[in-house]
């Protein structure tokens, strides 16, 4: 069954059950997104695709609130702009979007500055590269619980990684602290495949874009011994 | 950030299951692989093989200029040459000319019986179509096979036999739709991952009830209603007790059974014994399981049949696979969505090589060879006088080593596959690879058959050519080069035509045509001949594969087989025996030995061996359950080793409840510690399919020297 309800001052006609999203994407009004993501379960952390429902108090998910018939929904009102630009500001701040153009590029759109909270305390993180295939930087996260889905119940029941910490401290981690190669982790890569911002990265992107041509890091398929000669690792 | 140069997308060259594959690259190197998220077979999902596993490529040891041996070799002494020093390396006219050469000498002087090819599973079909090409039309032989032989012979045969088809009946995305599915003999988790997934999810997200019946606690028990775990070739008595379930309970779908089957008087009757009280004896499952089991299968809605290699890989193969096959048609759990009859193909193309006729029973299409209007098709089609091709049947992959000796096979052409990893009772592998005359690989790295070769034409992985590939579901998918081949490799089709011109120049024959440009025109040549691929271009299978049957260029494809009727009219009932396997434990050799693969690894390790993928599973490890272990005392991680009648290996123990007491595995990818050292070369008397899955052996503590890599140790937290 249909409904009607009013995005933006328009009416649109979208069937019952689909999302805000879904119905803005339908009718081809734009809603930014970044931890969403079409394979994975909606979470609505991430709270950029905010948009106004009339009668709400606060600003609503579009990517997990049903559309309802008779709603009037703003996707682009003062209010929603001034909490998506302050959600990016507040990333910038803490986190390394270098691998995330996308998010660069809406910090553009919406007028955000990277430098609105000098004094925030960064995210920082050193690079987990502690198994054949991918390399971790947790700088880069930005916690939108992607990779952990994928490892669950949304691609490979495999459990291998979740939230560790609480609050500020919260990082993607491994039960008790385990390497990758110590954990239930199949190195499907299910998780590099869907994480927005270069959090996780191939183990060969990686090491190109450490400078290592082509041949050097094929010849890191001889074994861990000639790994040392390549990256200056410690042999293990 | 890395900006790709750009994006290539073309098909998984592992498992059968067919993924789609985005290669990133950057100044000729694949530096990332992803895949869409809306791609047919996998929605975005790969395994570890599919994402991170195409660096063997790149790898330094890959050849890549043609190679001909320093030293002659001769049939009796062939040595196995690994190291480069003793090759030389030759121009491609120089190689060609001697491949030719002594190939056309061998023929000339022995006639077709003394020439045979192994075509590539791994290769694509166009390339697997030219090979069987260039020895029926040239070399007038049928000795051309590969390693369907070796996997799913006896279930081909089976199918054949009862069905008249012998693919997969519905596709792997439809397990979604079961209501309930047996899984038996596939670890589909580390064989088919994407499929495993599939079936995860309906099980966990639709309500399907999944039956496992394996020897091993494979990952998918965890997620399984029940787990009948069969001693090792017991299948026929197992299934068959359920087939006596489901009649002694009236659940037989009579519409089914009258309508579309035939011979069922006869074999109700020889169901008559198989009790599931004669069948827990046999195959130590409880008969109260079996009873549940075949209960729920019959009573389910929609029910459906997966396997692997642990029914067909038995000298009784293609009795267990008609077992199952009884099971469908009994409960008429087939040709319909969400039914059918499923073995899970291996490699990412034997379905395509089995289509393309590399087999010695079939031209392209299945099309017997022994069948004088058949002969007349290809005749037609390649320019041969009347009555050239034979109808003799061939040799099977293993008869044709196992005939490699004086007024037998005396030469022979290796495309891709690794006998000397893959074949049963290694030992005597060896032997008949010592006793050819001349052997030719065409291969990417020399391994340990390529290494007997006495010429090595270097061809491309699937990141530098163009083609198809046939998956699992019957999905034709396009192939495409991510960048050119490395060094002065060639792809398989170039080299075959430019070494089949050369052999017939030099036999005066008149031209079967091998001036193809790009490979879309030798597909449209097969496919001119062979219905199920009538209507398939590389226009029409650009974005989305198409599913055979395609007889006409307007027709959409066939995801579902036999809604109406079976290819050979009624399905027909098989009278069945149990035939134990033909090496029973003893005294001597008290423990079964089953063998199989694993997530990280590709069969003969030609692949995964120079990859990465090596450093994340090292080495092989041999399954034993704890309570053997402690009588034989073996620890995990210590060095054991097992012997059987036909040889041995050293490796470490993994000593874990994952096998059953009196049943060890060995996973057969590691040259080192080679498996099928120890394996039965026992046949199946139709397929000929070795016994791979069963065979008896000991089982000693050895010492950390006797090791044949001990620095190599697996740091796996899962395993």
């Amino acid at each position: 069954m249909s409904i009607k309800l009013m995005m933006d001052d328009k009416e649109i006609s979208v069937d019952e059950d689909v999302t805000l999203l879904d119905a803005a994407r339908e009718n081809g009004i734009d809603i930014p997104t970044i931890c969403f993501h079409e394979a994975t379960t909606s979470n609505a952390l991430c709270r950029i695709c905010v948009v106004e429902v009339d009668g709400q108090r606060v600003l609503q998910p579009a990517c997990i609130v049903k559309a309802g018939a008779s709603m009037k929904v703003q996707t682009r009102s003062e209010k929603v702009v001034r909490a998506r630009r302050t959600i990016l500001e507040m990333l910038a701040s803490t986190m390394d979007l270098s691998d995330a153009p996308e998010i660069q590029q809406m910090m553009v759109e919406y007028g955000a500055s990277s430098n609105r909270f000098p004094d925030a305390q960064r995210r920082e993180s050193e690079v987990r590269d502690d198994n054949p295939m991918y390399v971790r930087d947790y700088s880069k996260c930005l916690l939108c619980w992607r990779c952990v889905q994928v490892c669950a119940e949304d691609a490979q029941y495999t459990y291998a990684i979740n939230f560790d910490g609480r609050g500020y401290e919260t990082q993607i981690g491994t039960f008790f602290e385990r390497t990758i190669p110590q954990t239930t982790c199949v190195l499907c890569g299910q998780c590099v495949g869907v994480c927005p911002t270069g959090a996780l990265k191939p183990k060969r992107e990686y090491l190109l874009e450490q400078g290592l041509s082509p041949q050097e890091i094929s010849v890191l398929n001889m074994g861990r011994k000639r790994r040392s000669k390549v990256t200056g690792q410690k042999s293990e | 950030m890395i900006q790709p140069d750009h994006i290539t997308t073309t098909i998984c060259p592992y498992c059968g299951v067919g993924c789609t594959l985005q290669l990133h690259v950057k100044d000729d190197f694949i530096y990332k692989v992803t895949s869409p998220f809306d791609s047919p077979v996998n929605h975005g999902n790969l395994c570890v093989k599919g994402r991170f596993g195409y660096d063997y490529v790149y790898h330094p040891k890959r050849v890549t200029t043609p190679l001909i041996r320093k030293t002659k070799q001769e049939a009796g002494k062939r040595t196995q040459a690994f190291d480069l020093s003793e090759w030389r390396e030759a121009a491609w006219d120089e190689a060609l000319d001697y491949a030719a050469d002594r190939l056309v000498e061998i023929y000339k002087r022995d006639g077709s019986d003394a020439m045979a090819v192994y075509c590539c599973a791994k290769a694509t079909n166009e390339d697997n179509y030219l090979l069987q090409k260039m020895y029926r039309a040239l070399f007038r032989t049928n000795n051309v096979d590969h390693c369907t032989r070796l996997c799913h012979a006896g279930s081909v045969v089976a199918l054949q036999q009862a069905i008249g088809s012998s693919a997969m009946s519905n596709t792997a995305s439809q397990v979604i739709l079961n209501d309930v599915f047996i899984v038996t003999g596939s670890n589909t988790s580390e064989n088919h991952p994407i499929i495993a997934l599939q079936m995860k999810e309906a099980v966990q997200k639709h309500g399907a009830k999944m039956i496992v019946v394996d020897p091993r606690r494979i990952d998918l028990v965890d997620m399984a209603e029940m787990w009948l775990p069969l001693k090792p070739g017991t299948n026929v008595p197992l299934f068959s007790a359920m087939a006596h379930v489901i009649v002694k309970e009236e659940l037989v779908n009579w519409d089914f059974v009258n309508s579309r089957t035939e011979g069922f008087d006869e074999f109700i009757a020889s169901l008559e014994k198989f009790t599931p009280e004669y069948a827990e004896e046999i195959s130590g499952v409880p008969a109260d399981d079996i009873c549940r089991a075949a209960r729920l299968y019959a009573r389910a809605k929609n029910a459906a049949i997966y396997w692997g290699m642990g029914i067909s890989q038995l000298s009784h193969g293609t009795a267990s696979a008609l077992a199952l096959i009884h099971l469908a048609f009994l409960t008429g759990h087939i040709g319909r969505d969400g039914t059918g009859l499923n073995p899970l193909r291996g490699q990412n193309n034997v379905q395509g090589a089995s289509d393309m006729g590399a087999m010695p029973f079939h031209y392209p299409g299945y099309m017997g060879v022994d069948k004088p209007e058949n002969r007349a098709k290809w005749e037609k089609t390649w320019n041969i006088e009347e009555g050239g091709l034979s109808l003799k049947p061939g040799l099977t992959t293993t008869e044709i080593l196992s005939h490699a000796h004086e007024g037998g096979i005396r030469s022979l052409f290796i495309m891709g596959e690794n006998p000397m990893m893959s074949e049963p009772n290694l030992n005597e592998t060896r032997k008949h690879m010592e006793q050819l005359e001349f052997l030719v690989a065409q291969d990417i790295f020399i391994n340990e058959s390529g290494a007997f070769a006495d010429v090595f034409l270097p061809a491309t992985p699937f990141a530098e050519k163009d083609g198809t590939f046939s998956n699992t579901d019957r999905r034709v998918q396009r192939v495409r080069a991510a960048h050119n081949p490395r060094g002065d490799a060639r792809p398989d089709w170039r080299i075959i035509c430019d070494l089949a011109r050369r052999i017939e120049s030099r036999l005066g024959r008149a031209t079967a045509k091998w001036d193809y440009t790009h490979p879309e025109q030798i597909l449209r040549e097969m496919a001119g001949v062979n219905s199920d691929y009538a209507g398939i271009t590389y226009e029409r299978i650009d974005k989305v594969g198409l599913i055979y049957p395609v007889p006409t260029m307007d027709h959409p494809g066939t995801p579902t087989l036999f809604t109406e009727s079976f290819p050979r009219g009624r399905g027909k009932f098989h009278v069945l025996d149990y035939v134990p396997v033909r090496e029973e434990p003893d005294d001597e050799y008290p423990f079964i030995l089953t063998t199989g693969r694993l997530l990280e690894h590709w069969h003969g390790g030609t692949m995964t061996r120079n990859s990465a993928l090596n450093e994340s599973y090292p080495e092989a490890r041999v399954e034993i359950h704890p309570a053997d272990a402690e009588i034989h005392g073996i620890r995990n991680g210590s060095p054991v080793k097992v012997q059987s009648r036909r040889g041995e290996v050293v490796m470490r123990a993994a000593v874990t409840e994952k096998t059953s007491v009196g049943v060890i595995f060995i996973p057969w990818h590691f040259a080192e510690a080679a498996a099928n050292l120890l394996t039965n070369d026992a046949l199946d008397p139709q397929a000929k399919i070795p016994e791979f899955k069963a065979c008896a052996v000991q089982v000693f503590p050895a010492r950390e020297k006797d090791l044949p890599n001990p620095g190599a140790v697996l740091e796996r937290g899962r395993y």
